[in-house]
């Protein structure tokens, strides 16, 4: 199985590559970051290997950390927690993994499968499930592909660790996960049902780990360089700038777990005397251009900050914040019926049909 | 009210005697190497103003920035024990993980990880281990290790693990200065350690530097408490910022901004402070300046203090002029200003010979600028306009017209219209805003906890009662505190309903 080492000096830039492609959630890479760089100081390294390489029999981890960005302040997220869920899992199967991903690469999970990797030596599938950052489980391409939910392990610190042997469905598998994740204080490391090669190749979202690195790559050389980053990640990413403006009002409530909410930008410079809104659930789901919705999930929504081009999350947007809005373009199958059915608007609570961004304009590249 | 205002800054300690009319009496003085001598001869240079008696004074702030000062030259830092109270989780990333190298070893006093901490509900984490804790607050003391920083996790949420080991510390090592991280505030385990660690760091000097300034006072016969001034624009009592010198990083620019506030009599404006090297741009809203958001790092560590939200640019009084004036800075003559500059009788071309050259200011000299090209004069400060213009427009958050206070020595360097601007205010005692900012300050509180099970306004007010008894620790009057700003977000994928909540209050210095 062909593969390449992933440099340390590539850390940086999939922590601020994988924070953008966030969304406004997914929380920060930071910590995650330290830890690679820690492990990669004291000789440990990671591979990564392109997916059309696996085997079809191959069997690949898929590892995240859920829970409440918070509690990850105080809990530190640690690679050998990380790992314990992954080998619960082999436990379980009776079965070693050949290779680990992630479930999203939006967000500090990029890391997740890397800290697996740098402890168990296992090579990192250039893939994950999402593309980007969504709220829950049954968002991910492998739900879309209607693949089996089961089973799932999640590992506590404290070594508590639970398998979630059966369940009836994806929102199940979210559904009884979440609350075991609620009775460890909020946080846990999870394997989710594994994945054979072939179901990696077939159902996976390609491909973005490399993604990540290179559009955080093009934000770092755009600072610089002194050069505009937020116009490096259009061009890189092939995105489209949807609004400038300074941020006037936000407005968030939790329910059921998530943080919901709306912001409105009010225009500058080209965009004066407009107003954009941003409704959110964890990430952006819909942005309205005067009151018109002009873009909706599964188009990628992301405000950065209009100067340093650094990625906004939905819970550090503040009123007076110079941003820009733009949209990054979606994989192909959050764009078709089933896949809308997963993180299409209505998913999101948005009696809204999706016309993507890309397509109205027509100008951009896919 | 009668308070005197001292600003002890790299190069001048200045000095204001204020009362309710304005500022009565203003001095600029040296600072000198041991500090006291320098606030002793600018008390008496105030003093000297208003015939030796300043009358009976209700207070006395000091701002400094001598304790950000030993954190970024890494001088004067005693070793510190990190105690982390958090195992099985964070083993990971060990305390001063995110430091640079230089100041880490600076200040290793040894780590020490231990079982303990909390929920984020309240619900212990593991047991505290207290016999892991004993055993490490012997090895300090055997160590000859005097100052302590403990972290445990969730500690501002529930301080109990942090109070155990400092009751251990007490007991087994008595000598030791201990730093509670709780006390400092905020979620986020790695800035709020950082933070306490920079605290015991610092607490042999703060010792030092509060009674050097309590013995200049009484040098100087004045009888009236000594607060020092922090990075929010507020002041905490002496024996307060001896505990928690940490507070006092970067207030400073805080200083200026609210002394021009002060000065001018508006409360929410631009503010374009130009000093020899750098100008630095803020926006004061209601009075203080807006916090920035990021993370802020002093001396490349990583904290989450309350910082005014600046931006630095290479342009002052003392840039130099090159390229026929099409450039202006960022390279500047600095403090040897008054000898290079042409019109005090040197070589260099600087934006102040440019801005007395055409007519902006009346420094030294005036002849020796007179044969400057009418040419390189507009473009200088054409160049001048544009790096203020630009600058201020970045730091504007809202369409409407603001004024513009411009302070600093090169505040004449300032255009006098700007874009976005209703008008550029020039107050008189610019050159000392620092020392008046630091005089006016009040008194502040703050709180930010995460509530869960209760309602909302069941939340808010105890965050209220808990901001207003910190101000009143910090030597607030009770009668005079108000709220300044309340803040509070509901959380992601925690049940309950849990609520982060943000409570500032403010109140007036107690006068005895």
């Amino acid at each position: 199985m062909a593969r390449r080492p992933i440099l340390e000096t590539e850390l940086e830039s999939l922590a601020t590559g994988a924070w953008i492609l966030g969304a406004g959630g997914g929380g920060d890479p930071y910590h995650a970051l330290l830890n690679l760089r820690r492990l990669y100081r004291v000789g440990r390294s990671v591979s990564l290997m392109d997916p059309e390489d696996l085997d079809d029999d191959a069997l690949v981890a898929v590892v995240s950390t859920m829970g409440a960005p918070l509690v990850g302040e105080e809990r530190l997220t640690d690679p050998e927690v990380a790992a314990l869920a992954v080998r619960q899992m082999e436990e379980h199967l009776g079965r070693r993994f050949d290779a680990v991903m992630s479930l999203e690469i939006g967000g500090s999970n990029a890391f997740q499968p890397l800290m697996v990797a740098a402890v168990t030596g296992l090579p990192v599938v250039d893939a994950d499930t999402m593309g980007r950052a969504y709220p829950e489980a049954q968002h991910s391409s492998f739900a879309i592909g209607d693949l089996r939910p089961w089973p799932l392990t999640l590992a506590d610190v404290r070594e508590n660790a639970v398998v979630v042997a059966r369940v009836a469905s994806w929102k199940w598998m979210e559904r009884i996960s979440r609350k075991v994740c609620a009775e460890v204080g909020s946080i846990a490391a999870t394997c989710k049902a594994p994945r054979t090669g072939r179901e990696v190749k077939e159902w996976g979202i390609l491909h973005t780990v490399t993604q990540a690195i290179g559009l955080g790559r093009a934000v770092l050389d755009a600072r610089a360089r002194k050069a505009d980053p937020v116009a490096a990640v259009l061009e890189h990413a092939g995105g489209l700038l949807l609004f400038r403006g300074k941020v006037v009002d936000v407005a968030r409530r939790a329910t059921e777990g998530f943080l919901r909410g709306t912001a409105r930008v009010e225009g500058l410079d080209a965009d004066r005397g407009h107003a954009f809104r941003l409704d959110f659930q964890n990430e952006f789901t819909v942005g309205w251009f005067d009151e018109e919705a002009r873009v909706t999930v599964p188009d990628i929504i992301c405000v950065m900050d209009a100067t340093t081009g650094e990625a906004i999350g939905t819970e550090a947007l503040r009123y007076g914040q110079r941003v820009r809005v733009v949209a990054l373009p979606a994989p192909a199958l959050q764009q078709t019926p089933k896949g809308l059915e997963h993180v299409g608007p209505r998913a999101f609570g948005h009696d809204l049909d999706f016309r993507s961004v890309f397509d109205s304009t027509g100008g951009a590249e896919r | 009210m009668r308070r005197i205002g001292i600003d002890v800054g790299g190069t001048n300690t200045d000095a204001v005697l204020i009362d309710a009319s304005g500022v009565v009496a203003a001095a600029k003085t040296p600072t000198t190497e041991d500090v006291t001598t320098g606030i002793r001869n600018a008390l008496a240079a105030v003093l000297a103003r208003v015939g030796g008696d300043a009358g009976p004074v209700d207070a006395v702030m000091v701002g400094t920035t001598h304790f950000t000062n030993a954190v970024v030259q890494r001088r004067d830092l005693e070793p510190v024990a990190a105690i982390r109270i958090g195992l099985p989780s964070g083993r990971s990333l060990p305390p001063r993980v995110d430091w640079p190298e230089d100041l880490a070893a600076e200040v290793d006093g040894g780590v020490f990880m231990i079982r303990g901490g909390h929920e984020y509900d309240g619900r212990e984490l593991v047991p505290f281990d207290e016999a892991g804790t004993r055993e490490a607050a012997q090895r300090i003391r055997d160590a000859g290790v005097r100052s302590v920083a403990v972290a445990a996790v969730f500690s501002p949420l529930t301080p109990e693990c942090e109070q155990r080991a400092a009751d251990i510390l007490r007991e087994v090592h008595p000598d030791a200065a201990v730093t509670l991280s709780h006390d400092l505030g905020r979620i986020g385990l790695l800035e709020r350690e950082n933070a306490a660690i920079l605290n015991a760091a610092l607490a042999a000097l703060a010792r030092r530097t509060t009674s050097a300034f309590a013995e200049a006072l009484e040098g100087s016969g004045i009888r009236a408490p000594l607060y020092l001034t922090q990075n929010d624009g507020t002041v905490m009592r002496a024996d307060y910022a001896e505990a928690f010198p940490v507070y006092s990083f970067s207030s400073g620019p805080t200083n200026s901004m609210r002394g021009a506030a002060y000065l001018s009599g508006l409360s929410d404006a631009m503010v374009v402070d130009v000093g020899g090297t750098t100008t630095d741009i803020g926006h004061l809203k209601g009075g203080f300046p807006r916090e920035a958001n990021r993370a802020v790092e002093v001396g490349g560590v990583r904290t989450l203090f309350r910082m005014p939200d600046l931006l630095s640019l290479g342009l002052g009084g003392g840039s130099i002029v090159a390229d026929e004036g099409r450039t202006v800075g960022p390279r500047s003559v600095g403090y040897r200003l008054t000898q290079e500059a042409r019109v005090f009788g040197g070589a260099t071309l600087t934006a102040t010979d440019v801005g007395v050259a055409a007519g902006l200011a009346a420094l030294g000299d005036g002849t020796r600028v007179a044969d400057l090209d009418a040419g390189l004069l507009d473009r200088g400060l054409a160049r001048m306009r544009a790096v203020v213009e630009e600058g201020v427009d970045r730091m504007k958050v809202d369409a409407a017209p603001l004024p513009l206070l411009a302070v600093g020595g090169g505040a004449f360097l300032v255009p006098a219209q700007l874009p976005g601007i209703s008008e550029v205010v020039h107050v008189p005692h610019a050159d000392v805003a620092n020392a008046v900012g630091a005089a006016i300050a009040q008194v502040s509180g703050e709180v930010d906890q995460v509530f869960t099970g209760m309602t909302r306004e069941r939340a808010l007010t105890e965050a209220t009662d808990i901001a207003r008894a910190r101000a009143a620790a910090a030597g607030a009057d009770a009668a005079t505190v108000e709220v300044v700003e309340t803040d509070d977000f509901p959380l992601a994928y925690l049940p309950g309903d849990a609520l982060r909540v943000r409570v500032r209050v403010v109140g007036d210095a107690t006068a005895s």
